[in-house]
């Protein structure tokens, strides 16, 4: 349904989100990329399609998730009532479970029968193996090499899950480097192989269909929300690299005005610096990865390394339809260093006895700044997106602690 | 009548077309392949514009590319080069192959500007799919400059079709699914593309992807008007890092098109 003056109106039917997004692909890859978008204009007005992907939801990754009070976060910070959605007790320990079950069943649809994936932190990659294994669908993960280093425990768990994890040595060996390699290995096995993208980017329709996928937090909130405080949410932060959890967390808001949303990027050791993983604060306009949105680069249009704690973060770009409400104003866009995440990861797991992943540790670093500024009858709800036993080995290492 | 056009209506046998990557090496290097490229038997230069991000290029070329960069290749460079090869070659047409973003960050009519001044003949943008093209095509059209389009194996009739408009100076036939280097294709399996593709055009039809030997150039050059050899004459001149051996290679390949 659309409805004059909506900002959930886009994309349009190429894809665009304003002069963002769009399909910008090798020609080999046109007629495949054509065919998932025509598999899921299918799919997402059959019924029978929902009911299995929220059949596999509730039974399965375990949701709703539950919308959790955070009683000593709200009294520490003295300011506004946080909540946490707490999509990090997802089964697999993170949001990206929503789009890869509803990816797989869509992959199963159009009779595909490989999957392959890239992935950063791992909690996509472990997602994929997850649901791969469920669908008994061969898979094969691409993965920065020194994203395997800093990510170890999950690179062993892809292996046990059945999914071959190969290391991607191109380029600085992260994220958009493994996204590269995957493009690659499509491009080559067009014929049996379904692409399932990680985040809200990449050629049309990935952003949008991740983003219906991942809209379930959103929806949610808004039915736990009334239940809990009968009204909307005054404030919602989630973090963002590519910007799936955060859309999803957004989407369902974007025509409530009166709700302030708030994406914070990875802003590494400063936006200030080179070394950052901030495509809105610090990039410009370009394309990439079939993508039109904002990324890091030189003045060559030469992509240039983003650099953040954490594996999930980071990424050169930012998914097109952030780009887009980033130019409308209707998020407001903030970016926190490695250290405020590492000071929230702290907080958040002694106040309140939950081990945050490094990735919402940087929305948790902007609610610590923010809430105490609001009055006590503010309801802010970060989405806590990933749990952080994946992230340990870093801290420690942070902290100067062997183990 | 263009160069692309000229070279096409004089030959009576395919054409060769050596891709290299522009500033790999380095900026001199690089140049003094590409003046040396025609007199070994190249009809058509194809010039890589580097980029850091080559989705669809193989390991060698993306290597290429690396090394351009790091010895300080961008765009502005690149127009350099095809200006100064320009200086003693006005016959051998010039095409530039690329990537969206750098050609965006120059903005689309700055870079069709100064390519034409450059004395280049036309462009091949590996990521820009008709329906995103309106602003490269454009500026393209209003500087002379060819749009060369892509036909790959997954293009069907009706995909043809979009193919066609607006495509100039020849079709790329990218002859596997696959990136730059790999396997070469069969050509049972290709003639009946390129028959399909013959039946709507009177383009010339360029094959490309995995073809390194004389004798993959003599196969492929059964079908084509033109080869095009990338991949191995980037690893020949990385090896070597010697002109001499390299266009002792592009002899070879182009003695095999020959009756």
């Amino acid at each position: 349904m659309t409805t004059a003056n909506s900002l959930k109106n886009e994309p349009d039917e190429r894809g665009h989100f304003g002069p963002y997004g769009g399909r910008y692909v090798a020609e080999t890859l046109m007629p495949l990329i054509l065919s998932v978008e025509e598999a899921w204009n299918a799919a997402k007005d059959d019924p029978a399609f929902w009911a299995e992907f929220d059949d596999l939801a509730e039974h399965y990754i375990g949701r709703p998730s539950p919308l959790y009070f955070a009683k000593r976060i709200t009294e520490h910070l003295g300011g506004a009532k946080v909540y946490f959605k707490r999509d990090e007790l997802n089964h697999t320990g993170a949001h990206k479970i929503n789009h890869c079950i509803g990816q797989v069943l869509l992959a199963k649809r159009m009779g595909k029968t490989r999957i392959i994936a890239e992935t950063g932190a791992g909690q996509h990659g472990v997602a994929t193996a997850t649901v791969c294994a469920l669908f008994d669908l061969p898979c094969t993960i691409f993965m920065g090499a020194t994203d395997i280093e800093r990510q170890a425990p999950n690179v062993f768990r892809m292996k046990l899950l059945g999914a071959e994890v190969r290391p991607v040595k191109s380029g600085s060996g992260t994220l958009k480097d493994a996204m590269n390699e995957a493009l690659r290995d499509w491009v080559t096995n067009v014929h049996d192989t379904y692409y399932l993208i990680g985040t809200v980017a990449g050629p049309h329709p990935y952003p949008a269909m991740v983003r219906d996928f991942q809209s379930v937090i959103g929806k949610e909130l808004k039915t736990q929300m009334q239940e809990r405080e009968g009204r909307l949410p005054d404030t919602l932060v989630a973090c963002i690299g590519g910007g799936s959890n955060a859309m999803g967390l957004f989407h369902p808001f974007l025509d409530d005005r009166e709700v302030n949303l708030v994406g914070v990027e990875a802003g590494g050791l400063g936006v200030d610096t080179d070394k950052h993983a901030a495509s809105l604060a610090g990039g410009k306009p370009g394309i990439l990865h079939g993508m039109q949105s904002y990324f890091l680069q030189n003045e060559d249009g030469q992509i240039t390394e983003a650099h953040s704690i954490s594996a999930g973060l980071d990424y050169p770009g930012i998914g097109p339809e952030h780009a887009w409400l980033f130019d409308q104003k209707r998020v407001n866009y903030v970016s926190v260093t490695d250290q405020e995440a590492l000071d929230a990861f702290q907080l958040c797991t002694k106040l309140e006895g939950i081990i945050p992943a490094l990735e919402p540790s940087h929305a948790f670093a902007h609610v610590i700044k923010l809430a105490p500024t609001l009055p006590k009858d503010h309801i802010l709800v970060m989405n806590m997106c990933g749990r952080g036993d994946k992230d340990i080995f870093t801290i420690a290492d942070k902290l100067g602690v062997s183990l | 009548m263009t160069r692309l056009d000229r070279i096409f209506k004089s030959l009576d046998r395919p054409a060769l077309v050596t891709f290299t990557t522009a500033g790999d090496p380095d900026h001199d290097k690089s140049l003094a392949l590409m003046k040396a490229l025609p007199g070994a038997g190249a009809d058509i230069i194809e010039l890589g514009m580097p980029f850091t991000d080559p989705m669809a290029d193989g390991p060698v070329i993306q290597l290429a590319s690396q090394r351009a960069l790091e010895a300080g290749a961008n765009m502005r460079r690149t127009l350099e080069m095809v200006r100064a090869f320009r200086e003693d070659n006005q016959d051998t047409p010039v095409v530039l192959m690329g990537y969206a973003n750098p050609v965006m960050a120059y903005g689309f009519e700055a870079f069709a500007k100064d390519a034409a001044d450059a004395g280049v003949d036309g462009t091949i943008i590996v990521d820009i799919p008709p329906e995103e093209d309106a602003e490269l095509r454009a500026a393209l059209s209003a500087h002379g400059l060819s749009m060369i389009r892509l036909i790959t194996p997954t293009t069907d009739e009706k995909r043809l079709m979009k193919l066609l408009d607006g495509a100039g100076g020849f079709l790329y036939y990218v002859s596997i699914t696959g990136v730059t280097g790999a396997a070469s294709a069969n050509l049972e399996a290709l003639e009946p593309h390129i028959e399909t593709i013959r039946k709507h055009t009177d383009l010339p039809i360029a094959i490309g992807f995995g073809i390194k030997t004389p004798e993959d150039a003599a196969r492929m050059g059964r079908v084509g008007n033109a080869v095009v050899v990338g991949s191995s004459i980037v690893e020949n001149f990385k090896e070597t890092q010697d002109v001499s051996a390299v266009a002792d290679q592009v002899r070879a390949l182009s003695g095999a098109l020959r009756p």
